[in-house]
C-alpha cells in the first residue's frame, strides 16, 4: 500500500445548509369524467360505478356484479366493438388483490376506454368471448399470467408456459428468478434449474 | 364465417380426443407442423385437423419464445427497460421503442420536442418499409417465389445502414429514449434518406411487377384466407389485415401521436380481405411511408433533440394505455407506475398475438399449402406473440 | 483405325439401322458420360445462374467462381451414409431409383443428334420416346412406397398424379407435330409444296421432314404450331416436376416429396435421373419443334458462306467461353489465397481456347482443304453443336422459371393440367388437321 499524500491544503470548512428543496407541485391524480358515456352509466348503476380521467385517458371502475353486463351493453349500445386489450395487476397487499381491466375502442365514436374491477385471490370472473371473440386467447393469458379463472370460458388453459407449469408468473409473490423446478427437471432434463 | 353470429363454434378448439391417432384411410387426420419448420416464421406449432388436404381447423401452441418481458419489467427502472422492448418485435424494433417511449412519457406528462418528433417519425417510417420488406421476400418464398427475398433485403440493408449509422445497431435499435432521442442525427443524415427514397421507388415497382400481375401470384393469393371485417374487428385483428378488410383504420390518423398529424399521408385499403389484398396493402403501406418520410425529411426543425426529463425517471402513480401504428398491428403499452422509479406493471399489447388468433378462421376449408401462405401473409413475429 | 473412321463418317445410317454393335457401344458410352457431364454441368449453371437472378454470387469457393461444386457434391453424396428406414421394403427402395435412371436415360437411344448421330433410328421413336419416359412415374410411386412413411408416400402420389396429368397434354402435343410431318402446306405464307407428305414417327425422319419442308415446325401452320410448342414446354416442365410445378418437392410444404428418405448416393441418382430427364425431354421439343440439329435459317440465309459461318459457332463458342474465363482471370483479386484459383481458371480457359481453336481448326481445314474426313467432321460437328445449343436454352429457360414464378398449389396444377393443356392440345390437333387437308 502507498502512502497516501499529504494534502497541503487546510482542511474545508463546514458546507453552509442547503436550502430547504421547494416543495413538489402535486401530481396529477385521477379527475371525474364527465361525458355523456359517464352520465349514462352512472345513472344506470349509481354506486358500483365510479367513472374517473387520468392524464386525458378515460376510465371505469366497477364493481364486480357489473361485469360482464356492462361490457355487453357497452359492445352493443355503445358501439365499442373492438376489445384492444384484457389484462391483470397484482395488488397483494390490498384485500381485492387482482385489478382486471379491460381496454376497449370504439370506431365510429374514435373512443378508447378502460372498464377496471377488483377481485380478491380465487374469484372468477366471468369470460367475454360471447362478446368478443378476441377475448379467448387475452383471458388465456391472464389465466397463464395471474390464475385468474374466467368461466364460460371455451379452452381455458396456459397459453404462453408449458401445460404442466405451476404458478402464475406475472403475481407479485412469484420470484423473477423462480421457475416450476419440478417441470424443469422433468422435461428438461435440467437438475438445478437455473 | 360469422364469428359474431356464433362465436363458440367458430372459435371452438379442436376436438382432439377424439381423433387422436392419424392413420391414412379414415376420413381425418392430424398433422403437426411443428415449431421447427422452414415456414412458421420462428417457433410456432401449429395443430391442423384435416379431412384429406382440406384443413377443419386449427390449433396454435405458442410460448416457444416466451421470455417473460413484462416480468422483467417490473424489474428494472423505465430507463433500464427500453432496450428489452426491442426484443420483441425484432424486425421493427423502432416501433417498439416509440411505444414504450410515449407511453412514459405520457406517465410523466412530457412531450418529447418537435425535431425528436421527426426523428422518430423518419425512423419509424424507414422501419416500417423494412419490416414489410422482410415481410414480403418470407411470404413470397413460402408460396415458391424465391427471388423477391434476394431483392427485398437487399434494399432493407440500405435501411439498416441508416440505421446503424444513426444508433450503432441494426436489428434492435434501441433508438428512442424517454423523452426524445439520445442521439443528433449524424451528419448527411438527411441526405442519405432523401437518396434512400429515390433508390427505393424503383424497387418496389420492382417487386411489383414480380408479383402483382403474375398469375402464378394471383392464383396463389385470391380468395385464400378471406376474413371479412366483422369477423376482423369481433377478433380484434389490427394493422394491414384489417385495412384489406375493407376498415380505414389507422391509429396515425385516428389518434395521431410523434406529430403525425403534421403530415399528408392516405390509408390504403383492400376490399375482399383476402391474401393479395393483404400484399396490395402492405406494397401500399410502403409507399406511404416514402410520402412521410419525404415531407418529415425535409422539414426536421432545429431544436433541443431531448426534453427535459430528470435523470432518474420516477413517474407519479397512475396507470397510462398508449398504442402505436406498429408495422404489424395496434401495438399498445399499458404502464401501472406506483411512484417508484420501476415500473409497477408493464403490460405489451402485442398485434401478432391478437392476429394470430384469426388464423383459425381464416384456413377453414383451405389446402395444407394454403395454411403457409396464410401464417405468412399474418406477419406475425413470434417474439411479439411470446413476449 | 482409319478406315473404321471412315467408314463410320462415311455412313449415313445410324449404328442401330447399320446393325454395328460396336458403335453403337460407343455412342451409348458416349452419351451416358456425356449426360453426366452435362447433368453436372447443369447443377453449376443452375446453381450461378439462380444467384445471379437473385442478386447474388452463388458457389465461388470450391474452384473458381465455383466450377468444381458439382464434384465436390458428387463426392460428398457419395461418402454419406447410406440410411435405409428399417422398415422399408429393401428391394423396391433399392430399385426404385433406377427405374427412374433407366426411364430418363434410355430416351436417349432415339434422340438425334444428327442425320445418322443417334444410337439407333427406330421408325417408331417418338412412340418409344413417349412410352420409356412414362417409366419415371412408376419409380416414383415405388420409391414413395418404399420408404414406408406417410408424408412421402403423399408426396410420390402426388408428383405422379402430376406426371401423368400432363403426359396426357404432352402426347397430344407431340400428335401435332407428328401430323405436321405429313402436311406439306406452309401456314401463313402461303401454300408451297415442299416434301412428299410421307408421315413419319421417327425421331430423324421429323427432323428430315422439317428440313425438306423449309420450316420448322415451330413456325409451321402459325400460330398452331407454336401452340402446340408450347403446350409441350409447360407440359415437359410438369413431367420434370420443376418450377412452378414443384410442390411435390418443395421445402416449405408439408410434405417432403418422394425422395424423403432417400440419402447419399441414392439421392443423387434422382437428381442425376431428374436432370437427365430434363435434357430428355428438351431434346424431345428441339427435335419435333425447333428443327433438331438444323442450324438457325437453313433456306432464307442459305448457301456454303454462310453455311461456313454457322459451322464455325462451335469453335467460336468454345472460344467466347475461353475469354470470359480469363477476363474471369484478370478480375481475380491478387492475393496469394486467390493463387491456386487463379492459376485453375487460367488452366480451364485454355483447355475451352484449344478446343475451340480445334474445332474451328478443323472447320477451316475442311474449307481450305475440301478433305473428305474433315467436312464429314465438320458436318457432324455443326449438327451436334446446334442441336446441343438449343437443347441449353431451354435448360437456361428451366432455370429462369424456377428464379421467377411462384408455385402452383396442387389442385390448380391439376386443374390447369386436365382443364387448359387438355382442350387446348385438343383443339391444336384438330385444327391442325383441318388446316392440312384445306392446304393440302
Amino acid at each position: 500500500m502507498t502512502e497516501e499524500p499529504k494534502s497541503s491544503l487546510p482542511p474545508p470548512a463546514p458546507a453552509p445548509p442547503k436550502p430547504a428543496a421547494p416543495a413538489k407541485p402535486a401530481g396529477p391524480v385521477p379527475v371525474p369524467w364527465t361525458s355523456a358515456l359517464a352520465e349514462k352509466y352512472q345513472a344506470r348503476h349509481g354506486s358500483s360505478l365510479e367513472a374517473l380521467t387520468y392524464l386525458g385517458q378515460n376510465y371505469f371502475v366497477v364493481d364486480r356484479s357489473l361485469i360482464p353486463g356492462m361490457l355487453q351493453l357497452l359492445r352493443d349500445e355503445d358501439q365499442f366493438d373492438y376489445c384492444v386489450d384484457i389484462t391483470a395487476v397484482h395488488y397483494p397487499k390490498r384485500e381485492k388483490q387482482f385489478d382486471v381491466l379491460w381496454v376497449l375502442y370504439s370506431f365510429v365514436r374514435n373512443e378508447r376506454i378502460r372498464v377496471k374491477t377488483q377481485i380478491a385471490d380465487g374469484e372468477s370472473l366471468p369470460s367475454v368471448v360471447r362478446i368478443w371473440p378476441t377475448a379467448n386467447w387475452l383471458e388465456r393469458e391472464v389465466y397463464d399470467m395471474f390464475g385468474i379463472k374466467f368461466d364460460g370460458h371455451p379452452d381455458l388453459k396456459r397459453i404462453l408456459l408449458p401445460d404442466g407449469w405451476k404458478g402464475h408468473p406475472l403475481r407479485k409473490d412469484y420470484s423473477i428468478l423462480q421457475q416450476d423446478q419440478e417441470w424443469v427437471q422433468i422435461n428438461l432434463g435440467i437438475e438445478s434449474g437455473q | 364465417m360469422n364469428a359474431q353470429a356464433d362465436p363458440e363454434n367458430a372459435l371452438t378448439n379442436l376436438d382432439l380426443e377424439t381423433s387422436e391417432r392419424p392413420h391414412l384411410d379414415s376420413n381425418e387426420l392430424i398433422i403437426n407442423m411443428g415449431p421447427q419448420h422452414p415456414a412458421t416464421h420462428g417457433v410456432l406449432r401449429v395443430i391442423l385437423r384435416l379431412d384429406g388436404e382440406k384443413v377443419l381447423g386449427t390449433e396454435c401452441v405458442i410460448g416457444y419464445l416466451h421470455r417473460g418481458v413484462e416480468k422483467i419489467g417490473e424489474n428494472r427502472t423505465y430507463t433500464m427497460f427500453n432496450p428489452y422492448v426491442d426484443r420483441m418485435d425484432y424486425v421493427a424494433a423502432v416501433s417498439n421503442g416509440l411505444g414504450y417511449c410515449q407511453t412514459v412519457e405520457k406517465l410523466l406528462n412530457v412531450e418529447a420536442p418537435p425535431r425528436a418528433n421527426y426523428v422518430r417519425v423518419i425512423l419509424t417510417e424507414l422501419n416500417r418499409i423494412a419490416s414489410h420488406q422482410l415481410w414480403l421476400g418470407t411470404h413470397a418464398l413460402d408460396i415458391g417465389a424465391m427471388t423477391p427475398l434476394f431483392y427485398t433485403f437487399r434494399d432493407r440493408e440500405e435501411i439498416l445502414k441508416i440505421f446503424e449509422k444513426y444508433c450503432g445497431a441494426r436489428l434492435t435499435t434501441h433508438a428512442f429514449r424517454i423523452g426524445g432521442c439520445q442521439y443528433e442525427t449524424y451528419r448527411g443524415f438527411e441526405k442519405e434518406v432523401k437518396n434512400y427514397l429515390q433508390y427505393l421507388a424503383p424497387h418496389i415497382d420492382e417487386y411489383e411487377e414480380l408479383l402483382t400481375t403474375n398469375r402464378i401470384w394471383l392464383e396463389r393469393t385470391k380468395k385464400v384466407g378471406v376474413i371479412s371485417a366483422a369477423d376482423a374487428i369481433a377478433l380484434g385483428v389490427t394493422g394491414p389485415v384489417l385495412r384489406a378488410s375493407g376498415v380505414k383504420w389507422d391509429i396515425r390518423k385516428a389518434q395521431p401521436y410523434a406529430n403525425y398529424s403534421a403530415f399528408d399521408f392516405d390509408i390504403p385499403t383492400g376490399e375482399n380481405g383476402d391474401t393479395y389484398d393483404r400484399y396490395l396493402v402492405r406494397m401500399a403501406e410502403m409507399r406511404q411511408s416514402l410520402r412521410i418520410i419525404e415531407q418529415a425529411v425535409n422539414g426536421i426543425p432545429e431544436g433541443p433533440i431531448m426534453a427535459k426529463v430528470p435523470k432518474v425517471i420516477k413517474p407519479p402513480v397512475g396507470e397510462v394505455y398508449h398504442s402505436i401504428e406498429a408495422p404489424k398491428g395496434e401495438l399498445g403499452y399499458f404502464i401501472v407506475s406506483d411512484g417508484s422509479t420501476q415500473p409497477y406493471r408493464v403490460r405489451v399489447r402485442p398485434p401478432s398475438f391478437v392476429n394470430l388468433q384469426a388464423l383459425d378462421i381464416m384456413v377453414r376449408g383451405l389446402l395444407v399449402a394454403d395454411v403457409v401462405a396464410v401464417i405468412g401473409t399474418l406477419d406475425i413475429v413470434l417474439g411479439e406473440v411470446d413476449r | 483405325m482409319l478406315d473404321l473412321l471412315r467408314s463410320y463418317l462415311g455412313s449415313t445410317l445410324t449404328p442401330g439401322q447399320a446393325n454395328n454393335q460396336l458403335w453403337a457401344l460407343i455412342y451409348v458410352l458416349i452419351i451416358f458420360a456425356g449426360v453426366s457431364v452435362a447433368v453436372m454441368t447443369m447443377n453449376w449453371v443452375e446453381r450461378k445462374a439462380l444467384a445471379h437472378f437473385q442478386v447474388r454470387l452463388g458457389p465461388m469457393r470450391v474452384g473458381p467462381h465455383g466450377l468444381l461444386q458439382p464434384i465436390a457434391d458428387a463426392i460428398k453424396l457419395l461418402i454419406k451414409e447410406d440410411i435405409i428406414p428399417s422398415e422399408a421394403d429393401k428391394f423396391v427402395f433399392w430399385i426404385a431409383p433406377l427405374i427412374g435412371l433407366l426411364a430418363s436415360f434410355t430416351v436417349y437411344t432415339v434422340v438425334p443428334f444428327g442425320p445418322s448421330q443417334a444410337v439407333s433410328d427406330m421408325n417408331i421413336g417418338i412412340l418409344f420416346m413417349l412410352g420409356v419416359s412414362s417409366l419415371a412415374v412408376l419409380g416414383v410411386v415405388m420409391a414413395g412406397w418404399a420408404s414406408n412413411s406417410h408424408y412421402p408416400l403423399i408426396g410420390a402420389l402426388r408428383s405422379s398424379a402430376q406426371m401423368v396429368s400432363y403426359e396426357v397434354a404432352m402426347g397430344l402435343a407431340v400428335v401435332s407435330a407428328i401430323l405436321m410431318t405429313s402436311l406439306h402446306g406452309l401456314g401463313l405464307y402461303g401454300v408451297s409444296k415442299f416434301g412428299d407428305g410421307t408421315g413419319t414417327l421417327s425421331m430423324i425422319g421429323i427432323v428430315q421432314a422439317q428440313q425438306e419442308q423449309h420450316v420448322w415446325f415451330l413456325f409451321k401452320f402459325f400460330p398452331l404450331g407454336f401452340m402446340a410448342f408450347g403446350i409441350f414446354a409447360i407440359a415437359m416442365i410438369a413431367e420434370t416436376n420443376r418450377a412452378p410445378f414443384d410442390l411435390p418437392e418443395a421445402e416449405s410444404e408439408l410434405t417432403a416429396g418422394y425422395h424423403t428418405e432417400y440419402s447419399g448416393l441414392r439421392w443423387s441418382l434422382f437428381m442425376l435421373a431428374e436432370y437427365a430427364a430434363m435434357i430428355a425431354v428438351s431434346s424431345i421439343a428441339v427435335t419435333l419443334w425447333l428443327g433438331g440439329w438444323m442450324r438457325p435459317f437453313p433456306n432464307w440465309l442459305s448457301g456454303s458462306a454462310w453455311d461456313l459461318v454457322f459451322s464455325l459457332f462451335a469453335g467460336l463458342t468454345f472460344v467466347a467461353l475461353a475469354v470470359i474465363a480469363f477476363v474471369g482471370v484478370v478480375r481475380m483479386p491478387r492475393h496469394s489465397y486467390f493463387r491456386v484459383q487463379t492459376i485453375g481458371l487460367a488452366g480451364f480457359g485454355l483447355l475451352l481456347a484449344l478446343i475451340g481453336i480445334l474445332l474451328l481448326g478443323i472447320v477451316i481445314g475442311a474449307k481450305v482443304s475440301h478433305h473428305d474426313i474433315l467436312n464429314r467432321t465438320t458436318e457432324g460437328m455443326t449438327n451436334v453443336y446446334w442441336f446441343l445449343f438449343k437443347v441449353a436454352v431451354f435448360m437456361y429457360l428451366y432455370i429462369w422459371y424456377r428464379a421467377t414464378w411462384p408455385r402452383y398449389r396442387f389442385d390448380q396444377l391439376m386443374r390447369v393440367g386436365w382443364k387448359v393443356m387438355l382442350p387446348v392440345s385438343l383443339g391444336v390437333l384438330i385444327v391442325t388437321a383441318i388446316v392440312g387437308v384445306i392446304l393440302g
